[in-house]
């Protein structure tokens, strides 16, 4: 378990940073090292540089931008835990935070170290992709973006280019006055890998009907899925359970589930249901118990 | 490549290779083998030591990326040779272990917890601890222990990092 050599360098901005990714020779960015470092113990990977962007500054920050709230990559996960502005305006990307890993975990990974290693049951992947969240690189000298929708590509893999570092991501912000979140998550143990995991975000009127709903599901398919069939099935409804199940057993009928030694596909497929319908029951409640205004 | 570490409030200057775990550093290269190689992939937790008092696997961090930070391991927590921490006393106390392998990263997980939140509930504790796994006590004595601890660190007046 010890990783192959290589070489370690790091930049004093991003700048620099960037300049060495392009320079080729095999190099990885590394930020907190909690993906990147299992996977180099086992010699999984084997970069022969390591770009360490862990302290710029100019990459950790969570600030408003317009209608969203973005989020530099070197952020790490343990002060996304406790910031207020995630809390309030993405409340969905908090809720999710204690499921990431342990506190040990959090306390070194960063939000842009797990896009990044787009791992299929990961919590702030599904996240992103629930909420549609768009991702935002540096390669060279130009920066460019995508959404989370084309980021992800399958399990471990992105559509980000090999010479390019992710700089941040913005989620979208529900300016609704009554949100509500909910996520449930089975795994073996207590943070292992989700077996399968479902989020939902949903915004209710004033009489308690949708005006919008998103739903997500991680762990069960190559990289998370929106379902957005269920989303607009359920708008302009009260989210009532026998009808939330009946769209969420539809909508999951279509897709492919993975399948290997820890869950059948059909088990994934039945768990992901139950979830869902849990996550958005809860978000439901959620939302009917905040306040209007 | 040259690295300075500050380990337990005494600085050192070393020559590693990159490669080299902080975990592997701290054992091989300044004898502080308190800190135990387990899974070496960052899932059993037995590496955990503190930076800047936060916990922190030590297997998945490399020296070289560990310069400028305040590192902490079980050999740092006793207030003098032969004295124990409250939470180590603690542990001793409920025997709060068995073989031993996993105590120091409890310590170390229970030290963290308690400096942040001086009144854990049982969940949180358990929350706590289950990043750290242990074979062999079923972990009702170790979460006894930092319920203990917790207890007497409430009701003490210790100066600030004096333990």
């Amino acid at each position: 378990m010890k990783p192959a050599p290589f070489e370690y360098a790091r930049p004093s901005d991003l700048a620099e940073a960037c300049a060495m990714l392009a320079a080729g020779d095999d190099a990885r960015i590394i930020a907190g090292g909690q993906s990147l470092v299992p996977l180099m113990a086992m010699r999984l990977a084997r970069p022969k540089r390591l770009i360490d962007i862990a302290r710029l500054g100019e990459l950790s920050f969570v600030r408003q931008e317009h209608a969203c709230v973005a989020i530099g990559a070197a952020t790490r996960q343990c002060v996304l835990e406790r910031e207020a502005l995630v809390r309030t305006a993405v409340p969905l990307l908090a809720k999710v935070m204690p499921f990431i890993g342990h506190a040990a975990i959090r306390s070194r990974g960063t939000i842009g170290g797990s896009l990044a290693n787009a791992d299929p049951a990961a919590e702030i992947v599904l996240v992103a992709v629930t909420l549609g969240a768009t991702l935002v690189y540096r390669d060279g000298t130009s920066s460019a973006e995508m959404a989370a929708s084309d980021f992800f590509v399958g399990p471990m893999m992105t559509a980000l280019p090999a010479t390019a570092c992710l700089t941040a991501v913005r989620f979208p912000v529900w300016r609704d006055a009554r949100i509500g979140v909910g996520f449930h998550e089975v795994s073996a143990r207590r943070s292992d890998f989700a077996l399968a995991a479902a989020a939902a975000q949903v915004a209710l009127d004033d009489n308690g009907i949708c005006r919008r709903l998103a739903l997500g599901v991680g762990g069960v398919a190559a990289r998370p899925l929106r379902l957005d069939a269920v989303a607009r099935a359920l708008a302009g409804t009260r989210a009532e359970e026998a009808a939330v199940r009946e769209v969420v057993r539809a909508a999951l009928a279509e897709i492919k589930p993975l399948s290997d030694l820890h869950a059948s596909a059909d088990y994934r497929r039945r768990a992901a249901a139950h979830l869902s319908v849990r996550a958005i029951t809860d978000a439901y409640h959620a939302a009917a118990g905040a306040d209007a205004g | 490549m040259r690295v300075d570490l500050t380990v337990n409030g005494e600085t050192y200057a070393l020559d590693v290779e990159p490669r080299m775990s902080l975990l592997d550093c701290l054992r091989e290269r300044l004898l502080l083998t308190g800190a135990h190689a387990g899974c070496e992939h960052g899932v059993c937790g037995a590496c955990t030591v503190l930076l800047d008092g936060a916990p922190v696997r030590s297997c998945l961090m490399f020296a070289v990326q560990a310069d400028g930070y305040d590192i902490t391991t079980i050999e740092g927590l006793a207030p003098g040779p032969g004295e124990l921490s409250p939470i180590q006393d603690a542990f001793c106390e409920t025997h709060g272990m068995q073989c031993g392998y996993c105590t120091p990263a409890m310590v170390l997980t229970a030290h963290a917890l308690l400096a942040d939140n001086p009144a854990p509930t049982r969940a949180q504790i358990v929350d706590a601890v289950s990043a750290n796994l242990c074979r062999c006590t079923g972990y009702a004595q170790i979460v006894e222990a930092i319920a203990l601890a917790a207890d007497r660190m409430r009701g003490l007046n210790w100066p600030e990092r004096g333990w």
